[in-house]
Order: C-alpha cells, then sequence, then structure tokens
C-alpha cells in the first residue's frame, strides 16, 4: 500500500498548517508555560508566527535546500522554527539539546547546516565552542547565522551573524511584502517528495547517521496512526521529550499536524509533572522508565501515609489487579466486581490518577526498552489504556502497535496500518512501510545495507508472531540470538529481561549458545537487598558477604524457578530456562570493561572473564574458589577472592500449545 | 579601564561602571563600650560589584546594617546618590531602592517561595490593607502586576518547579537563592548580601556566582557583599574592602588587595615580638 498521491494538496506539513488554520483557526494549537501562566496560540496565530519567521529567515539568506539544525528544550517557537525551515524550502534538523560540543561537531559539520536555531545561551556557547574547538584543520565553520529564543544573557555577545528570535520575527513582519510572493511559491513547490526532516540516530555503533524522512514518510505515518487510535483535534500532548527523538517529531509535529491537536511546553524540565498535571494530556507517551519512576513514588507515599489510607489503597489497588485490565479491555465483569470498581475509582484510582495528571489519558503508548509486567499492569488497572508499540527512527517511529482491547505486557502488538512486517530465517524482523526512510544522508552504503531494493528493512532485532493472536513479540537483539545443541532458540536478553524485572535482581547475564542448557551469571542490588537484609534481621559486612548468603541464594533461586516457569509458557523459547545458576561477588562494572558506559552488559568479555564459572556451572559442581582483578576508579588494581556457590533452579517442562 | 576615574569606567568584560552611588563618610559605630566599626570610609560605584571581607568579628555584618538603615551609626555619614541620608528607619530605606539577603536566612518558613517572595513586593504596594485582603477594586490589579513581576524573577533565578513548594521544605541552596529572589522582587538599585554563599557545596556556589554575575549584568544593580570564600570573592567583586577589628585595612582591585601586607597580617597572623 504505497500512497503516491497526496490527498487533497496536503503534502507537505505547511501544507496541513494552512488546513489547520482554515479549519480550526480560532482553537489552540500550542501552549507553553510561561511565568507561570499556561500562554496560548491559535492555529491563526501561530501561522502568522510562523510565516514571520520564514520571512525573517529569507531576509537572512535562507536558501532552498539548505539545513536548519535547530537545538533546544521543548518550545512553540522550537517547533515554528522547524516549519518556517520547511516552508522556505529548507530542512529542519533537530539535534539533542543534551549533547555536548563534541557530539554536535559531527552532525553539524556532516550535515552542513548553515543556520542554527538555539533555545538559549547555553546552546549558543556550544555553537560557538564547536567552530572555536572541535573543527579539524581542513573543516570549515558552516554555520553562517545563529537564531537564539532566550535573550538571557545574550546582550554581550558579537551579534554580526546573531539574531534574536524576536527580532528576526519582527524582520520577516517588515518585510512580508519584499517576501510573501517569494514565500508563497517556495511553498507550493514542497510535495509528497521532498524532505520533511533530518534526524540523526543516536548511533550506538559508530558515527550517527542522519535519517532522512520524507513528507510522504512523516504525513502517511501520521494519518494511519491517528486514525488508529482515534485521534482528533481536541487532544492533548505534553511535548517534552527531546526534540531530536523521532517519536517527538511524529507525536507534536506529525500526528499533531494532522490532526489539528494542542501541543503543551512545559515551564522547564524540572516542573514537567506539575505541569502534566495542569495539562492532563488525552494522549500520552513516555519511556518505561518515567513509568516506573511514578509507581516508586506512588508506593514510597502510600508507605508514608496513615494505617488507614493505606488499608484502603490496598484494598482498592487489589480489586483494580483482579478486574481493572478487563474492564479496560470491554470483557465481562461480575456486577458486585463492577461496583467495586467503581466506589474504588472514587475513593483511590480517581484522585490517584489526577495526582500523576492521567485523568484524561485516552491512549498512552510506552516504548523503547521492555517494561515489567507489574509496572505495566498496574497502571492499566487504574483504567488508564497504556499500550506498547514498536518502532525506530527508519520507519518513522511505528513498526508494530497494540490496538485497544489486545494489550499485553510482553508483545508488542499488531503491524501499524500500512505496515509489512515478516520474519527472516534467522528470526530477524524486516518491515516495508510508507513510513520507511529515504535515505541515510551522505551515506548510500549504509542505505544500501539497512534498505533492500524492494524497500524491506532490517530492524535488527529478532521476534515472532503468536500464532494465535498475530501479535509480534521481540525477544533480543538479532546478533545475540543464537541456538541451542538441540537446535531450539536461545534468546539471553529475552530471559535476562524477565530476571531483571524483580528489584532485588540488578543484572544477569544467561548463557547457552551451542549448550545442552542455560546457565546465569545474577549481580543482586545492592539497596534493594541490603534493605530487604536490615529487614529480616540478616547480618552482613560486605557485598561479597551478601551475595552469597543463603537466605539472599535462596530468594534468588525463587525467582530463577519464577522465571523459568513463565519462559516454559512460551513453546518457541521453554529451552532458555535456567538451569543453574550463581550469584557474583562483584558487581558488573564499567571501569573493569565488563560492561559499556551506558552500562549494558558486553556478553562476551564476561564470558571470557570468568570462564573458570561458566565452566564449573556446566561442569556440574557445588562450589568454586575465584580470584578476580578489579580496577578501582583511580586505576589500580587489585584483587577479589571469594568461594561461590553455584546453584541449581527448578525447572519447568515445556508446556504444549493446545491446538487450535 | 581607569578605575580613577571619577566618572566611571568599562571593566575587561565589558561592564559600565558608573560614578559613586553611595559613599560612607567616617563611620563609627558602638554598641555600649564596644566599638563594632571604627572610622571608616569608603564608597560603592554605579553597577559595581563590591566586596567586603574580613576575619570573623570584623564588623562586616554591623557595616552592611549601616547600609541597609538596621543601625544608625553614632558618627560619620551616609551619603546616598549624592545627597546625605538622614537617620532612617528600614522600611524608609528599603524604599529607596535597597534591598538585602541575610546572613542566617530570614524567610517565612511556612510560607510558599511564590508568597515569600511576593513580601519582596510590598514597599511597592499602593492599596490598603481591606483592599487587599478582600482582593477587590484597584489591588486586583495591582497584585497581577506586582506578581508579573515576581514571576520574573522566578523565571530568572530558575526556581519554577518549587513555586508552590513552602519553604520550609526546601534544601538550604534553594532557600538562599529563594531569599535572593524575594531582595530581587524589590528590583533594587543597590542589592547587599549577607554571606550569601555561606555552607553551600562547590556546585551550588557556582550556580549562586552564576546568579549573582548575571543580576548584575542584567539588571545594573549594583551589589555589595559580604562572603568568606575568598575564591569567589576574588573573581566576582571589582573591588574589595577588608577590615579588621572594626576598622579599614585594606581597599581595591582584588589584586591589590591579594598583595596588601596588611590584609595578608589580617588574614595569616602575625608575631607580636
Amino acid at each position: 500500500m504505497k500512497a503516491t498521491q497526496a490527498q487533497a494538496g496536503l503534502a507537505s506539513i505547511p501544507a496541513l498548517l494552512a488546513r489547520n488554520v482554515a479549519q480550526h483557526g480560532s482553537k489552540p494549537a500550542y501552549r507553553e508555560k510561561e511565568f507561570g501562566i499556561w500562554q496560548s496560540w491559535t492555529w491563526a496565530q501561530a501561522d502568522a508566527e510562523i510565516r514571520a519567521m520564514a520571512m525573517g529567515f529569507m531576509a537572512l539568506g535562507l536558501n532552498r535546500g539548505d539545513y536548519v539544525a535547530v537545538i533546544g528544550r521543548n518550545r512553540p517557537q522550537l517547533y515554528w522554527a522547524m516549519v518556517a525551515a520547511q516552508m522556505c524550502g529548507a530542512i529542519p534538523v533537530p539535534l539533542y539539546q543534551d549533547a555536548v560540543a563534541q557530539e554536535m561537531a559531527f552532525v553539524l559539520d556532516h550535515c552542513g547546516a548553515r543556520f542554527v536555531v538555539c533555545g538559549d545561551q547555553e546552546q549558543v556557547d556550544k555553537i560557538l565552542e564547536v567552530e572555536s574547538e572541535w573543527l579539524t584543520e581542513d573543516q570549515k565553520p558552516s554555520v553562517e547565522q545563529i537564531v537564539y529564543v532566550d535573550k538571557r544573557g545574550m546582550r554581550k555577545y558579537d551579534h554580526s551573524r546573531m539574531n534574536a528570535m524576536a527580532d528576526v520575527i519582527a524582520e520577516g513582519q517588515a518585510a512580508h511584502h519584499r517576501f510573501e510572493a517569494e514565500l508563497t511559491a517556495r511553498t507550493a513547490e514542497l510535495d509528497y517528495n521532498s524532505t520533511c526532516v533530518m534526524l540523526y540516530t543516536s548511533g550506538t555503533t559508530g558515527k550517527p547517521k542522519g535519517v532522512v524522512l520524507s513528507n510522504r514518510n512523516i504525513i502517511e505515518t501520521s494519518k494511519n496512526t491517528a486514525d488508529f487510535d482515534h485521534l482528533r483535534a481536541g487532544d492533548e500532548v505534553l511535548a517534552y521529550l527531546p526534540m531530536a527523538w523521532v517519536g517527538d517529531f511524529i507525536f507534536s509535529m506529525g500526528q499533531a499536524m494532522w490532526t489539528g491537536f494542542c501541543v503543551n511546553c512545559p515551564e522547564s524540565a524540572a516542573t514537567m509533572m506539575t505541569d502534566l498535571r495542569e495539562i492532563g494530556p488525552t494522549y500520552y507517551f513516555a519511556p518505561p522508565r518515567v513509568f516506573e519512576g511514578q509507581l516508586t513514588n506512588v508506593m514510597i507515599r502510600m508507605e508514608d501515609s496513615g494505617r488507614f489510607k493505606k488499608w484502603l489503597f490496598d484494598k482498592y489497588m487489589a480489586v483494580a489487579r483482579r478486574v481493572g485490565p478487563d474492564i479496560l479491555d470491554g470483557k465481562p465483569v461480575s456486577a458486585a466486581d463492577k461496583f467495586a470498581y467503581w466506589l474504588g475509582d472514587i475513593l483511590v484510582y480517581g484522585p490517584l490518577k489526577n495526582t500523576l495528571g492521567f485523568s484524561r489519558v485516552r491512549v498512552g503508548y510506552t516504548a523503547g526498552e521492555a517494561i515489567g509486567p507489574e509496572i505495566f499492569s498496574f497502571y492499566r488497572s487504574l483504567g488508564i489504556n497504556l499500550k506498547q508499540l514498536y518502532g525506530q527512527t527508519e520507519a518513522s517511529v511505528f513498526i508494530t502497535q497494540q490496538p485497544d482491547g489486545q494489550v499485553r505486557a510482553d508483545t508488542v502488538g499488531v503491524p501499524s496500518p500500512g505496515v509489512e512486517v515478516k520474519i527472516a530465517d534467522n528470526g530477524e524482523v524486516f518491515y516495508r512501510s510508507p513510513g520507511t526512510f529515504e535515505s541515510y544522508y551522505k551515506n548510500p552504503e549504509s542505505t544500501a545495507s539497512t534498505k533492500d531494493p524492494e524497500g524491506w528493512v532490517a530492524t535488527g532485532d529478532a521476534g515472532f508472531f503468536e500464532e494465535d493472536t498475530g501479535h509480534l513479540r521481540i525477544i533480543d537483539r538479532a546478533k545475540d540470538v543464537g541456538k541451542m545443541a538441540d537446535g531450539s532458540l536461545f534468546a539471553p536478553k529475552y530471559v535476562e529481561n524477565k530476571l531483571k524485572f524483580y528489584p532485588s535482581i540488578l543484572e544477569a547475564v544467561v548463557f547457552g549458545a551451542s549448550r545442552d542448557f542455560c546457565t546465569a551469571f545474577i549481580n543482586i542490588d545492592l539497596n534493594a537487598v541490603g534493605n530487604w537484609a536490615e529487614r529480616n534481621n540478616i547480618a552482613y559486612s560486605s557485598y561479597q558477604e551478601l551475595s552469597q548468603h543463603p537466605r539472599v541464594l535462596e530468594m534468588i533461586t525463587g525467582h530463577v524457578s519464577e522465571v523459568n516457569e513463565s519462559v516454559a509458557a512460551d513453546p518457541m523459547l521453554s529451552g532458555c530456562q535456567v538451569h543453574r545458576f550463581l550469584i557474583l561477588h562483584k558487581e558488573l562494572d564499567a571501569d573493569d570493561g565488563e560492561m559499556t558506559r551506558t552500562r549494558k552488559v558486553r556478553r562476551k568479555v564476561v564470558e571470557d572473564k570468568f570462564s573458570d564459572l561458566v565452566g564449573a556451572l556446566y561442569g556440574g559442581k557445588s562450589e568454586i574458589y575465584t580470584e578476580t582483578e578489579v580496577t578501582y576508579e583511580d586505576g589500580r588494581k587489585g584483587a577479589i577472592k571469594a568461594t561461590l556457590t553455584l546453584a541449581d533452579a527448578a525447572v519447568a517442562p515445556a508446556q504444549k500449545v493446545a491446538a487450535e | 579601564m581607569n578605575i580613577q576615574n571619577p566618572d566611571g569606567y568599562t571593566t575587561a568584560d565589558g561592564r559600565e561602571i558608573g560614578g559613586v552611588m553611595m559613599e560612607m563618610k567616617n563611620i563609627t559605630l558602638r554598641f555600649g563600650g564596644v566599638a563594632a566599626i571604627t572610622d571608616i570610609s569608603f564608597d560603592i560605584r554605579q553597577g559595581e560589584i563590591r566586596a567586603i571581607i574580613g576575619p570573623n568579628g570584623a564588623g562586616k555584618s554591623s557595616m552592611l546594617n549601616v547600609i541597609s538603615g538596621f543601625y544608625v551609626p553614632q558618627e560619620g555619614e551616609v551619603w546616598f546618590h549624592g545627597s546625605r541620608r538622614p537617620a532612617m528607619k528600614p522600611y524608609q530605606v528599603a524604599a529607596q531602592g535597597i534591598a538585602r539577603t541575610f546572613q542566617n536566612i530570614a524567610l517565612f518558613e511556612g510560607m510558599t517561595v511564590l508568597d515569600n517572595i511576593m513580601t519582596g513586593r510590598l514597599t511597592q504596594m499602593k492599596s490598603g490593607m481591606l483592599a487587599q485582603a478582600l482582593w477587590w477594586g484597584k489591588a486586583q490589579a495591582e497584585e497581577t502586576a506586582h506578581r508579573e513581576k515576581v514571576e520574573k524573577v522566578i523565571d530568572f533565578l530558575e526556581i519554577q518547579h518549587i513555586r508552590k513548594t513552602p519553604v520550609g521544605r526546601l534544601p538550604y541552596g534553594l532557600k538562599k537563592r529563594v531569599e535572593l529572589a524575594r531582595a530581587l522582587a524589590a528590583e533594587p538599585k543597590l542589592l547587599l548580601l549577607d554571606e550569601p554563599m555561606a555552607g553551600m557545596n562547590v556546585e551550588e556556589k557556582e550556580d549562586m556566582s552564576r546568579f549573582i554575575l548575571d543580576v548584575n549584568d542584567e539588571f545594573g544593580t549594583t551589589i555589595a557583599l559580604i562572603e568568606h570564600d575568598m575564591g569567589v570573592v576574588m573573581d566576582l567583586s571589582d573591588r574589595v574592602v577588608v577590615m579588621d577589628y572594626g576598622k579599614k585595612i585594606g581597599d581595591g582591585t582584588p589584586d591589590e588587595v591579594r598583595n596588601n601586607q596588611a590584609v595578608i597580617d589580617a588574614y595569616l597572623g602575625v608575631s607580636h615580638d
């Protein structure tokens, strides 16, 4: 399904803007909290600002095909700057605002941005630092004009090529007779094939790549997914995730422009939670860690509350856990349960949702990494329609998403409308969609290796479709997935994630490729287990001692057995059950090279370094003495000696799926 | 950069320093038999950051209290904007455009940050107490206008996230910032800071230093501060007065003061033989 014809001339973001002005002119389009008050702009007002801004850019010499870098926290002016750049025929390139100058240097040079729009002085300083320190001899600075939004601290800068956004807009307004015709002509040239935006992928491996997304990519994706979730004008979103992230561009730009809903920008990063409550968004996205953090806060505050409140909370949360998800999915529930849930909603869920800012959420999404099932079902049981999606920058976000009423913690849903998904023989997930990116900027080799001539894109993730539901399940990075000795699928991350959902387990490393059974190293979480030890009067003097305590071993054995049970429930992956494990005597650490700086386990390094332990796990011993070299933060080296207990975990029999 | 020029000069970093704004002439302050300040004279110029330093008990806070009108010196004159200031009540001094923060934080702990900062606008509120209590007529418009000023200060000092938080629940460093906000809300011409960085960690000190510089730069506010952290004083201030046992022992740029033998003796001690 490849739409080639744009709908009735709506082939670009500026065209959508014009339609929104005509249809929803007096409705709020953007809000930002400033000076303690929500300031709002209607579509008509935003349009006037954007046009003036575009003409101001033209007065400064912005040409067709130029790249305009946009850096700063989410603010209406920066969203407008992206649209204004498009109107001029230029291409907006939003950058991560917390990137340091060195990282920015590569991107600015790579796209050759002539204009940079900065949120504030901090970002301007970075641009100047890039030019003075991070360019090599043969690179000449590409940036010719810097425009900044917040005037604070900017008075003493050399303004020969720097302007305040307010001045640019004023100049554009003053010069509108001169530029109006030219601007209209340039905007009219935009079609489905012209580039809408370029987004740099964060680049965990090698240099960042510039993903070129066309108007077709963005508008088709926005249209399909907005229909999927029945998004409409009158919805509210909170724009608080990095503007350089594709998700924010789709939610706060693509879908907002397509449906005409209102984008709300928080006052500052620190006030996000307060602003969330004040706005009460109807459409909300957050990565799992945000949901986790909020849940932890709720739980801590409930622990501190009075006995009656605690009792009320526990009682009604039990009701919610039992029937909440079913009610949300519209499944039949007994009248008594319905009444109990209704009462709970008045006494507990309603006020709680209000405090969290989720009272009005109609559609909520989480993605990016696995979310703990308890966390996920906590929000669902409150009646919040939280769902999961799976996507990446190259797909304009959406590959799969969960339809209302078919939501589970362990799948990522069905292919989004217009998206085709296929699973290769090695388990890798491929997709093809109207949202599939055009190319990587100035990188034809990578483009060719990622996207084949027929338009199929490799995700690098391994997964499979559940036979009965048709939902996709992502199990691991494709390169980590292997086969066990008997040929069954080995997906270490899948099991590790399940283990890590337990608060007492900080890290887990599962082995088993080409082996008869799986084994695991476990790292305990010193905070959680230490706290538990204190409550249970277990004395310990060091991490090492605590890790080898029989009671701790007993608790972890229980967790591993539980995980085995849930892994066994899955016919494809039942071979990945952990038969034997040990608790490591030291935390895996980036200083020792066992993890990356972003705290991802380096599987290979761990396996080599602790090869004696792996051998012992497979050798059937019950105890092993080991010495490990450690590196202290100041670079000195030392050794830890320990005798580790190797434990067996209960393994569940593999379940056969009932034939259908 | 001619620092001696009576009409003013431009600093190395491009700030405009004007003529004399406030002049202390031969101030002597006694508490009974104890002379807290003995015959001290110095001036504060328009737009400068002026530090007062000295060992404990040197009379620095007393000096600040003289400037703010809390103490009336037995001898000497205070000149402000070219005219001699008669003995005044602190609120009259405040109305002249002098605001201060305190060494021991003096905020209303039970009130929110916003309400605390609003009190900084008190001297400029015109409507009567009854009208304000009933929030009626002119008082309504007036409060809105004052609130706008206060919100600009909140934005400036980046404390939006604690706007509605009672001050008692805030950590020390933020309380200090709220106190600065309250002083700024009064839109002072001269801002007196009594140990703005006492008890702070390095990061909080850096933040506070940046705010002090920003206030001076953005609003052109003249600042007189007492501080013990020599690094901060030397970095921030244009000129430094050094006091010891109630007497002035040095006055000049940070470099001059650093090399002044009397100052070194006062700080490091000197053998009495």
